[in-house]
């Protein structure tokens, strides 16, 4: 389609890649990636764990510089690279953690550092400069809004705005959905095609392959930091995809098979009884026996979360009590569960989970020092190292280092540290907040074989997952959770996806309580 | 793509010890330029006077790493230094000497109790009690200086051993200690977690609270340390002394690399920092420099090398 306004369209693309690498810390990542991005695509970047696909965004975005190769945008090669500069030539980034000031306004953080001023003052005209963007885009959001106050599907639209209102053509998204829920994501992708039909590029980094073949035009497949492929998604399917990411010709592999330590007759190893809090915990009674896995279902805000903060005591609960192996323990904090046998792993491994100061080895000893040291505080290094390397080995780990530097590792390598951490000693009860969020396939099916296993050796496990589909796949039993509390049980082995997202959907409207759908 | 990485990594290499590389610049220099610099006993007054400031500076690393700040070792100095004067002059002046490290101890577990239990921002709590403490040495000084001329008060700051001095021995000696706790012991690798990410480290079960009141224990003890070592070289308790040194020892922490952010950080780089402040002045002093340019030069050196350090913040 030859447009006289586009001189550009399917001629020059608007950002070109040749021969881009990158090292960190003298470990090559990326090597020899040339790719071509049109005007008006929406191009997914997909590729296994540490495979390169965030890196490659990244570099695109101006937010890691790239060691070697050249970048063209618009046509014209580009020299010193950075987000700013980005910026000035169309290229915006949307960051898997979003950058947003949490205490600004909606508009302030849309507009932020391109306020309009006279004479050094801020001009008042934010709000109606948003209401053009909200109108052309299509979304609609309070402009004084504080920014904390909402929720991650909202605050990336705050991103995307702040990308147009810096008439940004190019938008990279690296793994935005990761923290959403199917119909957050589904309302995202409506987003981005109408992004894409204004004429803006998407450069969309996933390792949620349906989401790509569902709204992508062209696909670019990374394996171990080369390139493997780019071609039109029509031409793919799942199965090409995953080949293609894993090299051999390993097709998507099922859950692990669930252990049948079912309900014992004993007393079950964490019971629940009544737990109230005010961070929005209504009422919760459960029992998790030996070698069980529970999970707990609900959409994003529905109280997941805060349900295991508050067993783990990392929030304060306000009533009821929790049983360990038949012991009851009133003041909960989390070393006070960690020496009784329960660990969280949360689900903000940067911001919650790991130090990213210190290297693999501290990090995965940080819970068990008690363990690694001798009564006078020295810790048995030689201990620690053995360990930590059985532990690095079990998980697979890339780069295989017990000393290495977390920044450097890839978001599926740094979720298995964060495991590892936890299965050091065999812990009695884990709670596991989205524990393969933001993570690729292979890595993914590593964690899970290891949540399996972990069962399989006695200990009882409380899963939460936004992925309906995981909890099914691992879990032996599954609470919905809506506003705080436990409102149905369910047999993962009889209930599909579809049928627990349509509960969870028709929660909030009694009406359509006669018509719900057979949960078992 | 090799000289890439190969500077690359010369670039990592000046950013990690640029304070050492200034120390061996400053030393090639000052050498070439006076020949009673490179001597055994100038090197060693070099550490002899600053034992005190590179005691405090030690363990304010461990603050610094755990996250936090100590305003208020100045103030420590100066209450530990007068408590050490008043008890050698009325009881005994061993005791007076061993009594500083014990009260710095206290007034840094107050600190440190203050901080977890009001969950206030260690810079403005210790700020509170560095005056609060500034006004304990006053009243119990009741202002004045109080000299001690008692012979068995002065060995821990004027003495030798072997021809090494005490003080410098009992820096030495400090530092190794130190480095020991933050390096192998799991009370150090729980301060760097407190400090790199204090939630995570809150999960983890990490007593966080006990960890940061430890730090500030220690950095109290430090400074009483510091302050029995220099009241017993001048012989005198003086309620006004240490003020400043907080700062000296932040800075020279900061100068050896330890992060401010807190999670990073060693010892050895604040001892680091610590001679490399001392160079410059000792440089001045044997080249007879005019002293109105050392304040100048220092905070150009000082500026110098924390920008090499910042300068790696960008991958």
């Amino acid at each position: 389609m030859m447009d006289k306004t586009h001189p550009l369209k399917d001629h020059t693309p608007c950002v070109r890649l040749r021969g881009i690498g990158k090292s960190f810390g003298g470990v090559r990542v990326l090597g020899g990636i040339d790719v071509d991005f049109h005007e008006g695509e929406i191009h997914g970047l997909v590729g296994e764990n540490g495979a390169g696909k965030s890196t490659l965004g990244k570099i695109v975005g101006g937010y890691y510089a790239s060691s070697e190769g050249q970048i063209e945008v618009f046509g014209e090669t580009v020299g010193s690279w950075d987000p700013s500069r980005a910026l000035e030539r169309g290229v915006a980034m949307m960051h898997q953690e979003l950058q947003l000031v949490p205490a600004l306004s909606v508009a302030q953080n849309v507009f932020l550092g391109i306020e309009e001023k006279r004479f050094g003052v801020l001009a008042r005209t934010e709000n109606a400069r948003l209401a053009d963007i909200m109108h052309a885009s299509g979304f609609e959001l309070d402009p004084d809004a504080v920014t904390a106050g909402l929720s991650i599907a909202d605050q990336q639209k705050i991103e995307i705005m702040r990308a147009l209102a810096r008439n940004s053509r190019v938008i990279v998204m690296d793994e935005p959905t990761s923290s959403l829920t199917a119909d957050e994501a589904e309302r995202l992708h409506e987003t981005m095609r109408r992004l894409k039909a204004a004429g803006n590029t998407i450069i969309y980094v996933s390792h949620f392959l349906d989401d790509i073949l569902g709204v992508c035009d062209t696909v670019t497949v990374l394996r171990d930091g080369k390139l493997v492929r780019t071609g039109k998604t029509s031409d793919e399917t799942k199965g090409t995809l995953v080949s293609a990411m894993l090299g051999g010709d390993r097709s998507e592999t099922p859950y692990p098979a669930k252990n049948k330590k079912r309900r014992s007759t004993s007393n079950p190893v964490l019971r629940v009884e009544n737990l109230t809090a005010s961070s929005g915990v209504n009422d919760v009674s459960l029992e998790i026996h030996s070698g069980e896995i529970v999970g707990l279902i609900g959409l994003v805000g529905s109280g997941r979360t805060e349900i295991a903060r508050a067993i783990f005591g990392a929030d304060r609960a306000d009533g009821g009590r929790i049983e360990i192996k038949g012991v009851a323990y009133q003041s909960r904090t989390p070393a006070q569960s960690t020496r009784h046998g329960m660990v969280m792993v949360p689900e903000d491994r940067r911001k919650q989970g790991l130090v990213m100061t210190m290297p693999v080895r501290a990090n995965m000893t940080l819970p068990h020092l008690q363990f690694f040291s001798y009564a006078s505080g020295t810790i048995k290094s030689t201990l620690e190292k053995t360990r930590v390397r059985a532990l690095v080995d079990y998980f697979r780990v890339v780069p295989n280092q017990i000393d290495g530097n977390i920044p450097n590792y890839s978001g599926g390598n740094q979720q298995k540290v964060l495991l590892g951490k936890w299965l050091l000693q065999n812990p009695d009860v884990v709670i596991l907040d989205e524990p393969s969020r933001g993570v690729d396939v292979g890595a993914r099916q590593r964690i899970h074989e290891a949540i399996a296993d972990l069962a399989a050796k006695g200990t009882a496990v409380l899963l939460i997952s936004s992925e309906i589909e995981e909890v099914l796949g691992l879990a032996h039993r599954a609470y919905l959770v809506h506003k705080g509390a436990l409102v149905d049980e369910i047999n993962p082995d009889a209930t599909t996806t579809k049928d627990v997202l349509w509960s969870l959907f028709h929660q909030d409207n009694p009406s359509t309580d006669t018509a719900r759908s057979p949960i078992t | 793509m090799i000289s890439t990485l190969t500077s690359a990594r010369l670039a990592r290499f000046f950013q990690a010890y640029a304070v050492l590389i200034m120390i061996a610049l400053l030393i090639i220099a000052l050498s070439l330029l006076s020949d009673s610099f490179l001597t055994f006993r100038n090197l060693q007054n070099i550490l002899n006077q600053n034992a005190p400031l590179a005691i405090m500076a030690c363990a304010m690393t461990l603050v610094i790493i755990g996250g936090g700040f100590d305003l208020s070792v100045g103030s420590i100095f100066a209450v530990s230094g007068v408590s050490a004067a008043w008890v050698a002059l009325h009881v005994d002046p061993f005791l007076g000497l061993a009594i500083a490290p014990f009260i710095g101890l206290a007034l840094g577990l107050v600190n440190g109790v203050v901080i977890t239990s009001l969950n206030i921002h260690s810079f403005l709590a210790t700020i509170a009690t560095s005056m609060v403490f500034k006004g304990v040495a006053i009243l119990i000084s009741d202002g004045r200086l109080i000299p001690v001329r008692i012979a068995e008060f002065t060995w821990l700051g004027r003495d030798k051993i072997g021809g090494i001095f005490i003080a410098v021995i009992v820096f030495i000696g400090f530092a190794l200690v130190l480095t020991f706790v933050l390096n192998r012991t799991a009370f150090g690798r729980k301060v760097f977690s407190v400090g790199g990410n204090e939630e995570a480290a809150i999960l983890s079960g990490v007593r966080t609270s006990r960890i940061k009141v430890a730090t500030f224990a220690i950095a109290g003890m430090a400074a009483g340390l510091a302050a029995a070592i220099s009241v017993s070289r001048i012989s005198m308790g003086q309620p006004g002394a240490g003020i400043g040194m907080e700062l000296q020892a932040i800075a020279a922490v900061i100068l050896g690399g330890t992060s401010i952010y807190g999670g990073s950080g060693a010892v050895w780089r604040s001892v680091a920092g610590v001679l490399l402040l001392a160079l410059i002045n000792n440089g001045f002093n044997i080249l007879n420099a005019d002293p109105f340019f050392r304040d100048l030069t220092t905070g150009l050196i000082i500026l110098i090398a924390v920008g090499i350090s910042a300068s790696g913040g960008r991958r």
